[in-house]
């Protein structure tokens, strides 16, 4: 089957019911997307499926179709999204392990929403476990980048 | 300066300088003097003497080497930065190296909030020697006085007549210079600091933000195969029968091995059991599933955590060994116009980091090198070799990012697994651990049965104080006869109790471990701190005093804890006391502090519930204020949340306050988990039924307030943690009446 990951297409010939997750990290040897629970309870793992924000740990291989797959290398060229560049503003990170999946989580809210409030941050981030508990800054980053997309779009 | 200016120097220099071949210092200094008093039975690696690298290229780009773990904490920023104070280098022109396990460096084993506070000093002059050296290389060029030149963003300055030379151009003749003595080093004064004391931005940060940040789960390499491992479920038991064979036929498995079986002590061994070989994580993960595996029982399997709740608290209740005595709190209690008291329960936790440990291990016949996540890369190395059989000089430790640690991580059986299975394979493993292996297979934070008791008398002042604790210690893991708190423990906030009463006497009592019980994030002054925070709550409730004038009253007038009246031996963090004494005006300090910012004294009139606690740690003193909503389901979740810390000397203040919202949230996911057993077994597995904290059980936003002070360094990883679970129960008690002595809180309180 072919699939399309950060707009390059590959194809992968092994067990279908194998999670995205798998395919990402052993094959492509991309491990920006990490494993934390691998039952999408913990949000580590997120990518985006046609934008969509989705636990890679739980998509077999055979669901993603023709789907475009994207992952935080690929959210933007440069490490400039607005939500790379708010994590890095409010030093978001500590040990960082889970900030690729909140990262990829935040971006398909600010993506398509702003600004956002702080409940629709509560909401749409409260399947992201971080156990360093950053959340604070997280709902900070999450406004500023939702924040410096509105000022794009309205300049 | 002008540019010309530059370049005269730099030909000047070039001229009178050798062939600059780049000269690496090593700066050996303060012998390692102070043990690891608390874990004094681990494997340790506490007596080497403290060396630090800072090495220079040709072009005069530095590397300054980590030899400390980064689990979040920010350490690949704060220990460069405290060097940099003195070096005086462009960060642009600075890379970090993170260290191999090697003795060479002193200690690496990073836990117990000591990388600053143990290495502050040492590595300001590892910088001071590095720049007294480009001084007195440069001051050779100008003929001048090695002492009135300076370092400053890469150059050497000559502060008289303000030349300048770039670092590229003196680090030849550096080389060829003697190493200064100690005595020879003139550091920084504090008004001067520019470095200490900043908030420079975390050197990891644009790696963590483009997924480029590389993990211990993160190993790549060729011919690898990746091991996942079915372990016993019960400790020490072992294999009966399994369908090795069979598994082995499945697609893409490799290999099918029986790991060496564990009995007692659990030590940093590996757990046994069966390992799964494949060509990817996935083929091994179904594979291991498919095991079916009899296994042999084990006397663990006794262990089931109902029972054994009851029977600490049955243990608590009874009279134990008195480990402090002030004044007789059995006449206290005869005279007491009333006695108040109550028993605290915790149950186990597991540190549960969002990275689940995994290593990579190539072995050859000679030679080991190991790609892993550990906080003690010494430890890993003394276990890769032991169980390999081979000389510590032929292991090599690689340390990769952490994805946090919490204390779980500075137990190497995973980084042990990898290499006998390496060994065996004759090729690279990975060994990934799933999170069903970290939540049932762990070293557990050990649950404790408390009991508290005060004496009133008729004026409502509290005359005596009786805290028992009772847990299994985590010298068990390492010797099997251990069965009580051990002196380390009780040091973490049982021992130190800080309250000024006439009548103390503190105890503790027997209980047998049947999981591997190891550290965790502020260890046993997590279940203290909830204890003895939670019941001076309920005793200013039972004697109508505001709570945080009762205990400010209880800690008493301005004094140094004075261990020795009492007959008590207080270990301190492996700290003199002299240094870093148990200060009751810091502590009510940050007391007073954070309830101002949280606005405590106009509380009621504004309708907002509020709890507070206060803890001193790893010789930091914090105080905590939750705020708390419930609403009429009966859940709960904190608008806000105020935390105030003395941690003495700062080195980033930013990574303090990171650390205070994130122990702070740490704390409460301590009030919301549980680890239980049945039948031996871990009853939990995965983040649905082992509770951390999500976004919505946690602060909308948190004010921090560190204290400022010149006093030396204490811990910050750690000591925001404690306060957190009393004052969350504090608050809810303030809220709803509902009094919770026995963890983890529901998150629906109704349902209690």
């Amino acid at each position: 089957m072919k699939v399309t990951i950060n707009k390059q297409e590959f194809d992968y010939q092994g067990d279908p019911s194998m999670p995205l997750l798998w395919f990402i990290r052993d094959e492509l040897k991309m491990t920006g997307t990490k494993y934390s629970c691998g039952m999408a309870l913990c949000g580590a793992c997120t990518v985006h499926l046609d934008g969509e924000p989705t636990r890679s740990c739980q998509l077999p291989m055979a669901a993603i179709g023709d789907k475009a797959v994207t992952t935080i290398e690929g959210l933007s060229e440069d490490g400039s999204h607005p939500v790379q560049q708010a994590w890095r503003e409010h030093n978001v990170p500590q040990c960082g392990y889970c900030q690729s999946g909140q990262m990829m989580q935040a971006a398909s809210l600010v993506n398509k929403q702003k600004p956002v409030t702080d409940e629709q941050i509560e909401s749409h981030m409260s399947g992201n476990i971080c156990r360093c508990g950053t959340y604070p800054r997280i709902r900070a980053a999450v406004k500023s980048a939702a924040e410096s997309i509105a000022v794009k779009v309205t300049e | 300066m002008s540019d010309s200016t530059v370049s005269q120097s730099r030909r000047t220099f070039l001229k009178r300088s050798v062939t600059a071949s780049g000269f690496t210092l090593g700066v050996a200094l303060l012998p390692a003097t102070r043990g690891h008093a608390m874990f004094a039975n681990a494997p340790e690696s506490d007596n080497f003497a403290p060396n630090v690298f800072i090495s220079f290229a040709d072009d005069g780009k530095v590397e300054i080497t980590c030899h400390r773990s980064e689990m979040g904490q920010q350490v690949r920023t704060s220990i460069p930065q405290i060097m940099m104070e003195e070096l005086g280098a462009d960060w642009q022109q600075v890379t970090i190296k993170q260290a191999t396990g090697d003795a060479k460096y002193g200690d690496q084993n990073t836990d117990g909030s000591r990388s600053v506070r143990r290495n502050f000093q040492r590595l300001r002059e590892a910088g001071a020697t590095a720049a007294l050296m480009l001084c007195t290389a440069a001051a050779k060029g100008w003929q001048v006085d090695p002492y009135e030149c300076v370092t400053e963003n890469h150059f050497v300055v000559h502060k008289p007549t303000g030349r300048k030379v770039p670092f590229a151009d003196v680090v030849g003749v550096a080389a060829k210079l003697p190493v200064p003595k100690q005595g020879d080093l003139k550091l920084k004064a504090r008004d001067n600091w520019t470095q200490i004391g900043k908030a420079v931005p975390s050197v990891d940060l644009t790696g963590m933000t483009t997924g480029t940040a590389v993990y211990g789960q993160d190993i790549v390499m060729d011919n690898m195969l990746y091991a996942v491992i079915q372990r016993p479920p019960v400790l020490f038991s072992s294999i009966k029968s399994s369908n090795q064979a069979e598994v082995k036929k499945m697609a893409g498995v490799v290999d099918v091995i029986d790991m060496p079986g564990a009995s007692a002590p659990a030590l940093f061994n590996p757990l046994g059991g069966i390992a799964v070989l494949a060509t990817n994580t996935w083929l091994a993960w179904q594979a291991c599933n498919a095991l079916k595996t009899e296994w042999q029982t084990s006397d663990n399997a006794s262990y089931n955590s109902d029972d054994y709740q009851q029977a600490l608290l049955d243990n608590a209740a009874k009279p134990g060994e008195v480990v402090r005595k002030l004044g007789d709190f059995a006449q206290a209690t005869t005279d007491a116009a009333k006695v108040v008291d109550a028993s605290y329960y915790a149950p186990h936790l597991a540190q549960a980091p969002m990275e689940p440990p995994a290593a990579t291990a190539v072995v050859t016949a000679d030679s080991a090198e190991i790609w892993a996540c550990v906080q003690s890369p010494q430890t890993a190395r003394q276990q890769v070799a032991g169980a390999l059989k081979m000389p510590v000089e032929n292991v090599t430790i690689n340390v990769t990012l952490l994805g946090g640690g919490f204390g779980r991580k500075a137990k190497p059986d995973f980084a042990v697994e990898a290499a006998l299975l390496a060994k065996q394979a004759g090729r690279p493993v990975k060994v990934v651990w799933r999170r069903e292996d970290d939540i049932k297979h762990g070293y557990y934070h050990s649950v404790s049965g408390q009991r508290l008791s005060a004496t009133l008398d008729a004026d409502n002042q509290v005359t005596g104080w009786y805290h028992k604790t009772v847990f299994p210690p985590i010298s068990s893991t390492f010797n099997p006869a251990a069965n009580k708190p051990s002196d380390g423990e009780l040091d973490l906030g049982h021992l130190d109790t800080p309250f000024d009463v006439p009548n103390l006497q503190l105890e503790r009592g027997e209980a047998n471990a049947h999981v591997r019980i190891g550290w965790m994030r502020s260890v046993a002054n997590v279940y203290h701190a909830f204890a003895k925070e939670s019941f001076v709550a309920e005793l200013a409730h039972q004697t109508e005093v505001d709570h945080k004038d009762f205990l400010l009253q209880l800690i008493g007038k301005d004094r140094h804890i004075d261990f020795a009246a009492s007959n008590a031996k207080y270990g301190n963090y492996g700290d003199d006391l002299n240094e870093y004494p148990v200060d009751t005006a810091r502590l009510k300090n940050v007391i007073n502090k954070v309830t101002d910012m949280a606005d405590w004294d106009k509380r009621e009139q504004q309708g907002r519930f509020l709890g507070l606690a206060a803890h001193r740690s790893f010789l930091s003193y914090s105080a905590a204020v939750i705020e708390v909503k419930v609403n009429s389901r009966g859940e709960w979740t904190i608008p806000k949340a105020w935390i105030a810390i003395d941690a003495g000397t700062v080195v980033n203040p930013d990574h303090v306050k990171a650390q205070c919202e994130g122990g702070l949230i740490y704390g409460i996911s301590c009030a919301i988990g549980q680890i239980t057993a049945l039948n031996g077994e871990v009853t939990q597995s995965n983040f649905h039924d082992y509770l951390v904290a999500r976004m919505p059980q946690t602060p909308v936003s948190i004010d921090v307030e560190i204290i400022e002070t010149e006093a030396l360094p204490g811990g910050v990883g750690e000591p925001p943690t404690p306060p957190a679970a009393p004052a969350l129960a504090n608050a809810l008690f303030a809220a709803t009446g509902q009094r919770f002595r026995n963890l983890p809180i529901p998150l629906n309180i109704k349902t209690a």
